[in-house]
């Protein structure tokens, strides 16, 4: 996890909250800094993690986790993590008998069904287990990424009806980390998002700058936290830029980055 | 603001979007309804219970009846117990109710309802909930029925919008410029021109509405009476500032090239004048007079 970005979101992993649905989105840039942050920081935290990988393999995070400090191997052998690899697990659909439905059994569907089966997995993964062992804390679930389902032809409102039974039934916490859609449009992929964006309580955005690529500034993040109470701040907005180097991010607000000053 | 939206029967359509949430309009809306005496019933499709009743006072939740489809709509989780005949036939059961006195309905969200059920069939439910449509025992404006819709506009396409507009009596587009929320109010009333105006609002913690009259920007524009205007002009070492002779002279310098009708006189009649310039030169010692080999360095 990247300590800047706790300091920027107000939170550390003694203080995780629950029951928010955490957006994150990326547009003309790499956004998947984000979903390490978050996945090393709720290991930390010490909370149960369902991680539903459709993007990379399971090898990839490990690597990645290792650099900000946690072994995915060893949160998976000690069962806090949960890891469905979308990319080898796909093709046990085709060649594997399995007795209940394949949690990625829309693959084999024809239209567009509906995300059931991965919701009963994600629910299955992320049930209290009251075997005497050590108690983890919330349950986290994390989906990098939406759009992929969007793309293997699953229908927009399939994808929202899985975040919705996700966001109501499973979990405390969601972060679905989503490229955003090219063409927002009633029925494309950037009508999902925005759907899942009023869902949000928070959204992380990273864009790439409006100038183009640039050796010292990598892009642009967003943060909005979306209050549905009056009385808390409500559409807070704040914008950084960032610097992705090899064990850290580092944040400096808009024209401040050290290499320029 | 609120005693025209709620005075007629009818839908009222609160169109929001990702920046400026409608839910808390909504609420707003519903506390009023329920300070009345109205019952409300709620079609909860996008947030939990505790979630929604959070902020009403103990008076109204007594008063709001949440229809839960949020927590299974699709009834994934087998147990039977969730509504099997969906949202739609759950707000025609509210529209038959025995109790009698008006209600209200609130839709949170028709957006969550026109992804998950045809348009057609929502607008025509909808049409039958309305003054014009026929609505069983609504008769007299006391049991008239209130219907309050929660959409957020930028998830539609033009289609659907435009149609739940055309039902509506009351249309409130939500926006605001700098932090400060503003809503604009359309009234369809029958038989009347439509009326539009636009309120600046914050909703207070108890959702009570606080109208204000402009947007907080504008009391920013006033220049601050304490601090005072810097001559920029004041304490330089040269002179900026022209005399009146300077002045006049300034401007009847006429500019080389301006074609003015004295210089287009000038021109065209030349007067053989006395010649305005002479020169004068003295051959020296050393000047080669040679024309035909002015340089002097021919070597023949």
């Amino acid at each position: 996890m990247f300590p800047e970005l706790n300091n920027l979101l107000n939170t550390s992993p003694d203080r995780a909250e629950q029951g928010k649905l955490t957006l994150l989105c990326a547009a003309e840039t790499d956004g998947s800094f984000l979903v390490h942050h978050f996945l090393s920081f709720y290991l930390k935290a010490n909370c149960k993690v369902c991680f539903v990988a459709l993007i990379q393999s399971f090898s990839h995070y490990n690597i990645v986790g290792q650099k900000l400090g946690v072994s995915l191997t060893a949160a998976r052998e000690r069962g806090q993590l949960v890891f469905l690899e979308g990319l080898k697990s796909s093709v046990d659909v085709f060649f594997q008998a399995q007795e209940k439905t394949h949690p990625l059994h829309f693959l084999r569907e024809a239209n567009a069904g509906n995300l059931q089966p991965l919701y009963e997995f994600v629910q299955e993964a992320l049930k209290p287990v009251d075997s005497g062992a050590a108690a983890w804390r919330c349950p986290v679930l994390l989906v990098d990424d939406l759009s992929v389902l969007l793309s293997l032809g699953v229908g927009a409102v399939a994808v929202l009806d899985f975040v919705h039974y996700c966001r109501a039934t499973v979990c405390s916490e969601l972060k679905v980390p989503r490229a955003a859609g090219s063409q927002p449009g009633p029925q494309g992929p950037g009508h999902a998002q925005a759907y899942v964006h009023h869902q949000s309580h928070l959204v992380l955005r990273a864009e790439g700058l409006a100038t183009g690529f640039c050796k010292d500034v990598h892009g642009q993040l967003r943060i909005l936290w979306r209050a549905s109470q009056p009385t808390a701040q409500r559409g807070r907005s704040l914008t950084f830029q960032y610097k992705i180097q090899d064990k850290s991010v580092t944040f400096f607000a808009k024209g401040m980055s050290p290499a320029i000053l | 603001m609120l005693e025209s939206l709620l005075a007629l029967g009818g839908l009222v359509l609160l169109r929001d979007s990702v920046e400026w949430e409608g839910r808390s309009l909504l609420k707003v809306l519903i506390k009023k309804s329920a300070l009345r005496g109205e019952q409300v019933h709620v079609l909860g499709c996008e947030v939990s219970e505790e979630e929604f009743r959070e902020g009403f006072d103990p008076e109204i939740n007594s008063r709001v009846v949440y229809h839960d489809f949020f927590r299974d709509p699709l009834n994934w989780s087998k147990t039977g117990e969730a509504f099997p005949a969906g949202p739609l036939a759950a707000l025609r059961a509210v529209c038959r109710r025995t109790a009698p006195g008006p209600a209200t309905i609130a839709l949170d969200s028709l957006s969550w309802l026109l992804l998950h059920l045809p348009c057609t069939t929502l607008c025509q439910t909808l049409h039958t909930l309305s003054p014009q449509g026929s609505c069983p025992g609504a008769s007299t404006p006391a049991e008239q029925v209130h219907v309050l819709g929660l959409l957020h506009e930028e998830l539609h396409g033009p289609g659907p919008v435009g149609a739940l507009s055309s039902l509506a009596q009351a249309e409130v587009t939500l926006g605001g410029t700098a932090g400060q929320a503003s809503a604009h109010v359309l009234h369809r009333r029958p038989q009347q021109r439509p009326t539009n105006k636009t309120h600046w609002f914050s909703i207070l913690p108890d959702f009570s509405l606080d109208l204000q009259e402009g947007p907080l920007l504008e009391s920013q524009l006033h220049p601050d009476p304490h601090t005072h205007l810097v001559d920029p002009m004041a304490h330089l070492t040269f002179n900026l500032h022209l005399s009146e002779k300077e002045r006049e002279a300034r401007d009847s310098l006429t500019l080389p090239f301006q074609f003015s009708s004295e210089k287009q006189q000038a021109l065209l009649h030349r007067r053989p004048g006395p010649a305005s310039s002479h020169i004068f030169s003295e051959p020296d010692a050393y000047d080669d007079l040679d024309q035909e080999d002015p340089d002097d360095d021919l070597d023949i």
